[in-house]
């Protein structure tokens, strides 16, 4: 059974038909953190955050605090928002935008304020139409409610917040083609060094990119105090974390849950979570976060959510998305479409993430649908290890961003796993569920 | 002379004014042109790189670039099926299979009527309503054949204008006031404050 003792940190009143709007929010505790905040030192709050640990909730899992810390003194600085949710089967800052935007408003003001800065751009996913009116108009509100504009709630401390849509590419969640995008340019993820937007971000100043749920976790930290979220969870994974559950299961969704304290059985089963496998069928494998992450087997369904946890066995929390596969599921055609996504979306800079993925997605693509050869199999992981060396996990990097050695995560783990399945779709010259 | 109507034109510089470069304003101008046009056509590249400082072809390179914006007229309604894994596993290429006869267009076509264009779509990321339907990027929410065909019926007769409007994602955003300082001052109020921060940290680990 799950452990579901902990309060709900971010999604405490998404059950309301009109959590969207300032008058549920101002009911409902809203703002009283940041009239808190501005009442202590800048350096307060942001060690207050240190203290709760917070780990980014984007998919990378840096702490938060340091990346604060990490902010260059410069006159001109930004605070940049990652609201593009484009991981497949990742849908909870989705859930965040449209039925909490002024929590997240309020967090965004918080950090803000923390770091000194006062402009700040929410960037949401252009595909999310409600999210971005909800943002906008919890935006509005908020500078209508005193709360942004002019020396906020009476403070010294000003601040501006612009949303800016995306138009539609998977590639801009990478923070530096998020801020090119945001400059006007193609999604082109940027050459590393400088490794942190905080050296040199948007318009080459320095610039703090944080994911729409580490945000929206501010306004709890900062009422609560960090301890009480550092006390929740366990190891470095502190605190509660959303999972966006899918797949075969009865209940998919968006769940609320203390990290490490529960196990993936427990999500995927647990009656008020997952509510357990369509048909009761046995579980074949899950990708535990995200589809650029290495897929585990039903043995490994014990472990506990934590992001150490899983990475030490050799994937990654990543996004927070679990994704559950079945007996009845093809285990090619699953790992084929998830390369043909990457193969749509890889940016076409680095030549063995431009060329790997489409090369990886018509091999994958004639296994699937017939014409597929037994030496294609082999050919797969030769291609995978062009991209990734040594297959390892986490990966070595032959590309600018994490996209390309993200590529042979699914095909890579669908052979290890699941080769007699490859070899069945070369003997029976195409997918034997079709 | 302007190829964005009056109100267009008016959100448009209204946007440019949220940043410190004009360029910025690139990707929500070409929301606002797809808007007014339905796609994004040559008259709006022309506007788009007048507004932004930069030339029509940087504008065309730039808007090819990204999935939402459509440099071919397309249909009223932009009906997106989703068949990433999440949908996959729950029949995604079955819907998309059966939307594209059931709207009698091929995916990627737009119907004889010029009412619908049929997408195969990445992730929407709303994946508890798997396989996930957009049209005109609002969800619709059907999961089944028979829901979807009676989406279609609706928006045939025009019923679901209100929950699928037309063309653009910025079509029901307005921001309501601009900023509130130029950029001068705010860099000098950041830099005191720097200052001010340092002088009191300072004297707390003398």
């Amino acid at each position: 059974m799950a452990t579901l003792t902990a309060p709900r940190i971010v999604l405490s009143r998404a059950e309301f038909a009109d959590s969207h709007t300032l008058s549920r929010y101002l009911a409902t505790g809203g703002y009283v953190a940041l009239r808190k905040a501005l009442k202590m030192f800048p350096e307060a709050v942001a060690s207050e955050v240190d203290q709760a640990s917070l780990l980014g909730r984007g998919g990378a899992g840096f702490p938060a605090g340091r990346k604060w810390s990490m902010l260059r003194k410069a006159p001109i600085s930004y605070l940049v928002v990652n609201g593009d949710e484009s991981e497949p089967a990742t849908f909870k800052d989705h859930l965040l935008l449209e039925r909490d935007p002024h929590q997240l408003v309020e967090g965004v003001i918080i950090a803000a304020y923390a770091l000194q800065v006062s402009a700040v751009y929410i960037f949401v996913r252009g595909e999310f139409a409600l999210g971005l009116e909800r943002v906008q108009q919890a935006v509005n509100d908020a500078y209508e409610h005193g709360a942004l504009g002019q020396n906020i709630f009476g403070s010294k401390f000003s601040i501006d917040v612009v949303v800016h849509p995306g138009a539609g590419a998977y590639i801009c969640g990478e923070e530096t083609a998020l801020i090119e995008a945001l400059e006007g340019k193609r999604g082109f993820p940027r050459i590393k060094p400088p490794f942190f937007p905080a050296v040199a971000g948007l318009y080459g100043e320095p610039t703090v990119v944080n994911n729409v749920e580490t945000m929206s976790n501010l306004p709890w930290i900062i009422n609560h105090g960090g301890a009480a979220f550092s006390a929740l969870g366990g190891g470095r994974s502190t605190g509660t974390r959303l999972f966006a559950l899918a797949g075969r299961v009865n209940n998919p969704g968006v769940f609320e849950i203390e990290m490490v304290k529960n196990t993936f059985r427990d999500l995927i089963y647990d009656p008020q979570l997952g509510g357990g496998v369509i048909n009761d069928k046995k579980i074949k494998a899950i990708i535990p976060g995200g589809v650029s992450a290495p897929w585990f087997g039903p043995e490994l369904l014990d472990l506990p959510l934590g992001q150490d946890e899983v990475a030490e066995k050799g994937s990654m929390l990543g996004s927070g998305s679990i994704v559950v596969m079945d007996e009845t599921t093809c285990v090619v055609r699953a790992a084929w479409r998830i390369t043909k996504f990457f193969a749509r979306e890889s940016c076409g800079q680095c030549t063995p993430c431009r060329e790997g993925s489409g090369w990886i997605e018509r091999a994958m693509f004639r296994l699937e649908h017939g014409g597929g050869r037994l030496e294609d199999i082999d050919l797969l992981l030769d291609l995978c290890d062009n991209i990734a060396p040594g297959l390892t996990w986490p990966p070595q990097q032959t590309t600018i961003c994490v996209l390309g050695p993200s590529i042979p995560s699914s095909v890579h783990s669908a052979i290890q796993m699941f080769r007699d399945d490859f070899v069945e779709h070369v003997t029976n010259g195409g997918c034997p569920h079709d | 002379m302007s190829h964005f109507r009056v109100d267009i034109r008016q959100r448009a510089e209204e946007v440019l004014a949220l940043y410190p470069r004009p360029r910025s304003a690139m990707l929500p101008l070409l929301h606002l042109a797809q808007e007014q046009d339905g796609y994004v056509s040559d008259e709006g590249i022309a506007e788009v790189a007048e507004l932004t400082s930069t030339t029509p072809a940087d504008v065309r390179g730039t808007a090819l670039f990204y999935d939402m914006f459509h440099l071919e007229p397309v249909g009223r309604y932009v009906v997106g099926v989703c068949t990433n894994i999440a949908c996959l596993l729950a029949g995604g290429d079955e819907l998309l299979e059966h939307a594209s006869a059931s709207l009698g267009c091929a995916v990627g076509a737009t119907s004889s009527d010029g009412l619908f264009t049929l997408e195969e779509t990445e992730c929407l990321a709303d994946c508890n309503y798997a396989p996930c339907v957009q049209v005109n990027h609002r969800y619709v929410r059907t999961t089944t054949p028979e829901a979807f065909d009676a989406v279609v019926e609706e928006l045939r007769a025009g019923k679901l204008d209100h929950a699928v409007p037309h063309h653009g994602t910025l079509i029901r955003v307005r921001r309501a006031g601009g900023l509130r300082a130029p950029r001068a001052e705010v860099a000098a109020e950041r830099a005191a404050a720097l200052a001010a921060r340092d002088k009191r940290v300072a004297k707390e680990t003398k």
